[in-house]
């Protein structure tokens, strides 16, 4: 039991802090924000507008998400903040919805990733033997093909729809968090707590959940950040494409795939969306910066 | 040195396993449709005898492993089989494609290769200077913007404000060398910015690691010049994580050039796979692919034999 508590308060320092935590908790949290880099907090900052615009949407645009409201490719005025697109939709209202749709798809898509490749990769390092191998040796290869190359054969035979897209991007990039948690996890299944864990007559699921999923939560939180960036960048680029999320919903990548024309008359409006991706990137990489350094930091002071 | 060769066999024996890996996997990928190519190629009205008849064109009779290895046999001989949106031979299609894809990715290498050393040198040699600062920041942009931001921007400075490039890479197969160039600048010029931070930084790393070693502190001794250091005692220590992380970067390229093909239309592999994606040109999309993949491979494998090939300390096993 020693063991347990001992990695339990190891574990504190590095977990995000939720909002329902004890109060000594939560203000060492504040304390930690606080002292955070200017960098940090305006990741921070990006991300929770970011969030803040996607909640409420609904609320924030004049118009409804594809409602036609004038002709196609007005300019910036009153009416229409930003002009509006290709089928003359306002451009901002299309911005401000796109946040809900192209963030909460790459959510989704990550929370699965994480969900398929951390459960096996700590599973593989927990059975180990012939199971690790067989796991490893398939992930080795689906590797080694490129994952946007992967996704387009894909989704040429699954045919493009939202659902299908969230699993096809899930199942590529869990390949990845499989590798990392597989790794970090190999480090604790030799722990003599996970041990007495099996000699107790511990099933696999509380050996994984409760032995192992705590002691690796800082890599993996640090990870989830990259991943999500990094499948928001390819839900991005497949929309872009024309191969992502379809109209008449409104999403970032394809804003700038229907509204490209316009840069040829050196009009900068669809560069806008395409900077909206860059910036909420840029936040969230703030944000893993910080953390990794913090994280890292805490245990070289072990 | 007998037992670098083994090594290097080795990995040569399992790039190639591999590659079959890949190849089965491409193949059975058009498995998992449901039903099969022609019910899929037909949908709603399709009849027995039209789906008989369809069945029969593709071969699809015969069982699933001696379609594959049928596949690979006519692959290895350079035959893709037909295009299903106009019943073109797939490597007629894809002939030219591929030539002006390698060209695009062999330009983006000429400017980013040295370009990215060059600038990581720099960078380690004047640490913690506003420059070193500064590729901090390119870096950070190259991971965060997509690729067809990067694109835009410079179609949007270079082509519709300067006018200096056009935003249009449409390059036919008796375009001049030169106009070429000219022509395919941008496209390369994006590609670069894209894979050029990580090998940069990757040098950058790779020398200030270097540059803890007692060795290069003995050098400090003699009193060297810090130029001169870096340059003929850290850099050659340091050619098998760079000459790695290139490789690397250039495996990426490959990956790149799909996007980026598609926002210059440029008549390339890249712009033929999505094209065909959009029309379910299943055939067309499996040879792209393994076309892709393979080249992944290769450049992947080729990047594991150089780090053993000039990793000296493999010389002489323990």
């Amino acid at each position: 039991m020693t063991t347990h508590s001992s990695s339990d308060s190891q574990l504190e320092p590095f977990t995000e802090p939720p909002p329902a935590a004890r109060p000594s908790k939560f203000k060492r949290a504040l304390r930690e924000l606080w002292k955070s880099p200017l960098s940090a907090k305006l990741g921070m900052l990006i991300v929770l507008s970011y969030i803040f615009v996607a909640l409420f949407a609904p609320w924030l645009t004049p118009y409804g998400e594809s409602e036609i409201v004038g002709g196609p490719f007005e300019l910036w005025g009153d009416k229409y903040p930003l002009g509006t697109d290709n089928l003359g939709r306002d451009m901002l209202t299309r911005l401000l919805y796109g946040a809900r749709n192209t963030i909460g798809i790459a959510l989704i898509t990550t929370l699965l990733a994480f969900l398929i490749g951390g459960m096996t990769g700590i599973l593989a390092a927990i059975l180990g033997g012939w199971a690790d191998q067989l796991m490893s040796r398939f992930v080795d290869v689906l590797m080694a093909i490129p994952s946007l190359i992967f996704s387009l054969l894909l989704l040429t035979i699954f045919g493009t729809s939202i659902p299908v897209l969230i699993i096809i991007i899930a199942v590529l990039d869990s390949t990845r968090v499989f590798r990392l948690a597989r790794a970090v996890s190999l480090n604790v299944v030799v722990m003599d707590y996970v041990e007495a864990a099996r000699l107790r007559g511990e099933g696999l699921g509380w050996i994984t959940l409760r032995e192992v999923l705590p002691n690796i939560m800082p890599p993996l939180v640090a990870e989830f950040g990259l991943r999500f960036c990094f499948v928001f960048l390819t839900i991005a680029a497949l929309s872009f494409l024309g191969l992502g999320i379809q109209p008449p919903t409104a999403d970032w990548g394809s804003m700038v795939r229907d509204n490209a024309t316009l840069i040829s008359y050196g009009d900068i409006t669809p560069l806008l969306p395409a900077g909206a991706i860059a910036l909420l990137t840029i936040g969230v990489n703030f944000i893993v910066d910080w953390f990794l350094h913090k994280t890292s930091g805490l245990k070289d002071g072990q | 040195m007998l037992s670098i060769i083994r090594l290097i066999l080795e990995r040569l024996g399992l790039g190639v396993l591999v590659l079959f890996a890949v190849s089965l996997i491409i193949f059975l990928g058009v498995e998992l449709l449901p039903g099969d190519l022609c019910q899929a190629l037909q949908g709603q009205s399709a009849t027995e005898s039209t789906l008989a008849a369809c069945r029969k064109e593709l071969g699809l009779e015969q069982s699933a492993p001696t379609r594959y290895f049928h596949w690979l046999a006519n692959i290895a001989q350079g035959d893709f089989g037909k295009s299903l949106a106009n019943g073109r031979e797939i490597s007629e299609l894809i002939g030219v494609r591929l030539a002006n894809t390698f060209f695009l990715a062999l330009v983006a290498a000429v400017i980013a290769v040295p370009l990215s050393l060059i600038l990581g040198i720099l960078a380690a040699l004047y640490r913690n200077s506003w420059f070193d600062r500064s590729i901090n920041v390119l870096t950070l942009a190259s991971i965060s913007f997509p690729e067809f931001f990067v694109a835009y921007i410079l179609i949007l400075v270079f082509s519709v404000q300067l006018g200096w490039f056009p935003s249009l890479s449409d390059v036919s197969p008796d375009t001049p060398l030169l106009e070429r160039l000219h022509k395919v600048f941008l496209p390369a010029l994006t590609l670069t910015l894209v894979v050029m931070a990580h090998m940069m930084r990757m040098t950058r790393a790779a020398i200030i690691n270097l540059m803890a070693s007692p060795y290069i502190e003995m050098a400090q001794f003699k009193g060297l010049s810090r130029s001169h250091i870096i340059i003929h005692h850290a850099l050659p220590n340091a050619w098998a994580p760079i000459v790695n992380v290139v490789a690397l970067n250039l495996a990426y390229l490959i990956v790149g050039v799909v996007i980026v093909e598609v926002v210059f239309v440029y008549p390339g592999l890249g712009q033929l796979i999505v094209d065909s994606v959009q029309k379910r040109d299943i055939p067309v999309v499996q040879a792209c692919s393994i076309i892709f993949a393979a080249t992944y491979v290769l450049l992947n494998l080729t990047a594991d034999i150089l780090s053993i090939a000039t990793n000296p300390r493999l010389l002489h096993p323990k």
